[in-house]
């Protein structure tokens, strides 16, 4: 049989590699700045584009995105051409890919400081770079898929199966979430409100961790740990089994982020068991991962690529451990909001993602350039350094945890609150913070020593070329070879079907959980006094999402007791069907602002974002000042309400026609509120007086944004009213 | 703009028969998956388990 000569394709994955290092250090450092911020939160003050806000989704989005995206690519690239034993399918699609995905990231950094953002979680890029990403990732899947169709390897290893599912899911759960209504170049709404587009979001959010952090990064370890430990993988029909057992389920346990919220239990109780069962299929994975290496434990010793990918596959094993505990509602009362989930994360990030890629590119570097790792001691060091880095964040996070949730939950004999001052409950955990920035820098200084060693590395080697290969090219299959085959033998043989079973499996789950939000009429009970946003209302909304505030205080009161002595009676559904987006949050940095809605004057307001350390001392808020002598632009007032009209928001067309009126009269208002405060009135007296002396352009206070912030803030929560049971349509969905 | 999805998905009857469907598919699939797991022949197993492995013995350069 006659073999054929062809080329992997080497250059596109050193392209991949150097993204990669290069994006994680930046995104790291992002984190590292923000870790900071708890303990300095002056330190970027005045700088809009650098405050907390606004860099936690550059953290993130860097991260997942930049990083892991990026090692993604990588690791899929080279793997896949040396197991289909086909060169990728087209060098312009994995060009695209590359500069493509690169230019998205660098569209981020950009516009995500500069407050261009959706708020939904892990999806703040705004409309133009969700088009843009599902372009770049159809062509990422062709191209994958084009190699599959012309491989020369007829069974498809494992990994393969991984990639595939990796990129159907993305996709739906990436166009799906991104629904939006674009009202200019860099601003959309979200076309779920309130509960459907929690609901959506988090099917979309907890999906992006198993479809982006979790199947690609198994297929890569079911390539990389066999290669690094030159052994097979221990159970091939393990990993067959966890396969499937994990893509049907993860997808369903999207609600384990909505316990004890305004979600309808139904639907939480669902995401709570699958989150359980989910433990069987991720520890199968790890338990494949770590028996690969039986027999060659002797290696690890020696060999820091086994070491830093034994680390993260036990890391994966002690996330996927942790985050179906913390799907069990009780343990969830304790856990949400709080320090405990940013340990998980990190645990699952710093540990799985970040040290598989770690193992990865130490293994990949030597063999593009053609010689050996420069230093074998200081990969060592990296390997020991961010270990202690990952325990340094984790443990003080669980135990910041621990103390907040504790703190946030005790009452005295008499029924008050112990702590009722929410700063209490933060000025407990501040020693935490510290060691978990210094964790932090632990890890990022163990990326620079990779960094150096990499450098070095390439420096002795030679350039990266292209390998030549030779394999035979598949024949047909005749009736003979067939014969005595399995079925699942059968349908690895075809990768076109294959997908399209994982594309159903994955979409079962989001169906069942997502379209009777869509259309069960009295899925959200609908609560009569609950009226949309006034347009001043609307702005504010638009700045408080601009600004990032839902990074640090969320929007959702749960039933308990503690909450609702703290904040104001608990959340209902109905509250919430305006808001496009939902602004509930993740995590409580500050406190929740769900009922703040008239608690403090317009003043305090004004003060406290002014300098919030003057209003509520020990606070970590940074301050606003910007919004406070920025103008309102409200130019596009009328186009939001027609958004919101299109998405099933009741204005009416003569409420769009004197939005303008209204504003200046509702800000007006606030104006004269804040009158009440006489150094308030000296300052503003004698700005409008220097101004009008030196001919200086004087916006009043009416036409400020802070004063459309204040105006939001003050609705927040104050249409519950309700006067009689009669008011308030029930629901057998509690 | 889902009024108009909603309009007309509100007039299936019995729309709770598509969760029994998902766990009709979900229990089916999987004993087969089983079946499959405990008949396949050892020897597809290990040549398949080489796959990675197949390539060069040039790998222990580090």
């Amino acid at each position: 049989m006659q073999t054929e000569q062809f080329y992997y394709d080497n250059k596109i994955v050193k392209k991949f590699v150097n993204a990669t290092i290069f994006w994680g250090i930046v995104g790291m450092s992002v984190g590292l700045l923000l870790a900071f911020m708890f303990l300095f939160p002056n330190v970027t003050d005045g700088i809009s584009w650098l405050s907390f806000g606004r860099l936690r989704p550059l953290h993130t989005n860097a991260v997942i995105f930049a990083f892991v995206g990026n090692a993604i690519f990588a690791g899929v690239y080279y793997s896949s051409q040396r197991l289909l034993k086909a060169r990728m399918w087209k060098d312009w699609l994995s060009n695209l890919n590359y500069w493509g995905w690169q230019a998205i990231i660098v569209g981020a950094a950009i516009t995500l400081p500069l407050g261009y953002t959706t708020s939904k979680e892990y999806a703040e890029l705004e409309w133009p770079f969700d088009i843009a990403i599902a372009i770049i990732w159809v062509a990422f899947g062709a191209n994958l898929i084009g190699t599959i169709l012309k491989r020369r390897q007829r069974h498809l290893y494992v990994a393969i199966w991984f990639y595939l599912a990796t990129f159907v899911t993305v996709a739906v759960l990436h166009i799906i979430n991104s629904v939006e209504l674009p009202i200019s170049i860099l601003k959309s709404y979200s076309v779920y409100a309130g509960v459907q587009d929690a609901l959506v979001q988090w099917w979309y959010g907890h999906n992006a961790v198993a479809f982006f952090l979790t199947t690609p990064f198994l297929g890569l370890m079911y390539y990389f740990v066999p290669k690094a430990a030159n052994r097979p993988v221990y159970s091939y029909k393990l990993s067959i089994v966890h396969f499937w057992s994990l893509i049907f389920i993860y997808i369903w346990a999207g609600p384990h982020h909505l316990l004890y919220t305004a979600l309808p239990d139904w639907a939480q109780n669902l995401g709570v068991a699958f989150s359980i069962m989910l433990i069987a299929p991720s520890w199968g994975g790890m338990i494949n991962g770590l028996l690969t290496l039986r027999g060659a434990w002797d290696k690890v010793r020696t060999d820091p690529v086994l070491k830093f990918m034994v680390v993260a596959i036990t890391c994966y094993g002690m996330a996927t451990f942790e985050g179906p505990l913390l799907s069990l509602k009780n343990v969830n009362a304790i856990a949400h909001y709080s320090d405990w989930i940013i340990a998980h994360v990190h645990v699952g990030a710093l540990g799985w993602n970040g040290f598989l890629t770690f193992g990865m590119i130490y293994w990949l570097v030597p063999r593009l350039f053609k010689t050996s790792l420069w230093s074998i001691k200081l990969a060592n060091v990296h390997f020991w350094v961010g270990t202690l880095g990952i325990i340094m964040y984790a443990l003080p996070m669980y135990v910041a945890g621990f103390v907040q949730a504790s703190v946030w939950k005790q009452f005295n004999p008499d029924g008050t609150l112990m702590y009722g001052n929410f700063l209490e409950t933060l000025n407990e955990i501040i020693p935490m913070y510290w060691m978990r920035a210094i964790g932090g820098t632990l890890y990022i200084l163990g990326a620079f020593v990779m960094l150096y060693n990499v450098v070095r590395t390439v420096r002795q080697g030679g350039e990266v070329t292209d390998e030549l290969a030779e394999a035979e090219p598949l024949q047909r299959v005749t009736r003979k070879r067939t014969a005595k085959e399995g079925y699942h033998t059968w349908l690895e043989r075809r990768p076109v079907k294959l997908t399209i079973f994982a594309t159903i499996a994955i979409l079962i789950g989001g169906m069942v959980q997502i379209i009777p939000s869509l259309i069960v009429d009295d899925y959200v009970p609908i609560i009569s006094t609950v009226k949309p946003y006034t347009p001043l209302e609307l702005e504010g909304r638009d700045l408080y999402i601009r600004e990032g505030c839902v990074s640090c205080h969320s929007q959702m009161i749960r039933p308990f007791r503690s909450e609702v002595e703290r904040y104001g009676d608990y959340s209902r559904s109905g509250e919430y069907v305006y808001d496009h987006p939902f602004l509930w949050g993740s995590k409580r940095t500050g406190p929740d602002l769900f009922r703040v809605g008239g608690k403090y004057s317009d003043n305090w307001h004004l003060n406290h974002f002014y300098d919030p350390q003057s209003t509520s001392s020990g606070s970590i808020m940074p301050s606003y000042k910007w919004i406070i002598n920025s103008k309102l632009d409200k130019s596009q007032t009328e186009d939001k309400m027609e958004a919101m009209i299109t998405l099933g928001v009741p204005y009416s067309l003569e409420e769009v026609e004197r939005a303008q009126e209204w504003m200046a009269e509702q800000g007006a208002q606030i104006e004269k509120n804040l009158y009440a405060d006489p150094d308030f009135v000296k300052t503003y007296e004698a700005d409008k007086k220097y101004a009008a002396e030196n001919g200086e352009d004087f916006v009043e206070m009416r036409n400020r944004e802070v004063v459309a912030l204040i105006a939001y803030l003050q609705r927040l929560g104050t249409d519950l009213k309700i006067k009689s049971p009669d008011e308030v349509t029930l629901t057998k969905n509690q | 703009m889902l009024k108009y999805i909603k309009g007309n998905l509100e007039n299936i009857d019995g729309v709770e028969i598509y969760p029994i469907i998902s766990l009709v598919i979900f229990f089916v699939f999987f004993v087969a998956l089983f079946w499959w797991v405990f008949t396949t022949k050892k020897e597809h197993i290990e040549e398949v388990s080489n796959i990675p492995l197949e390539n060069n013995p040039k790998d222990d350069i580090l």
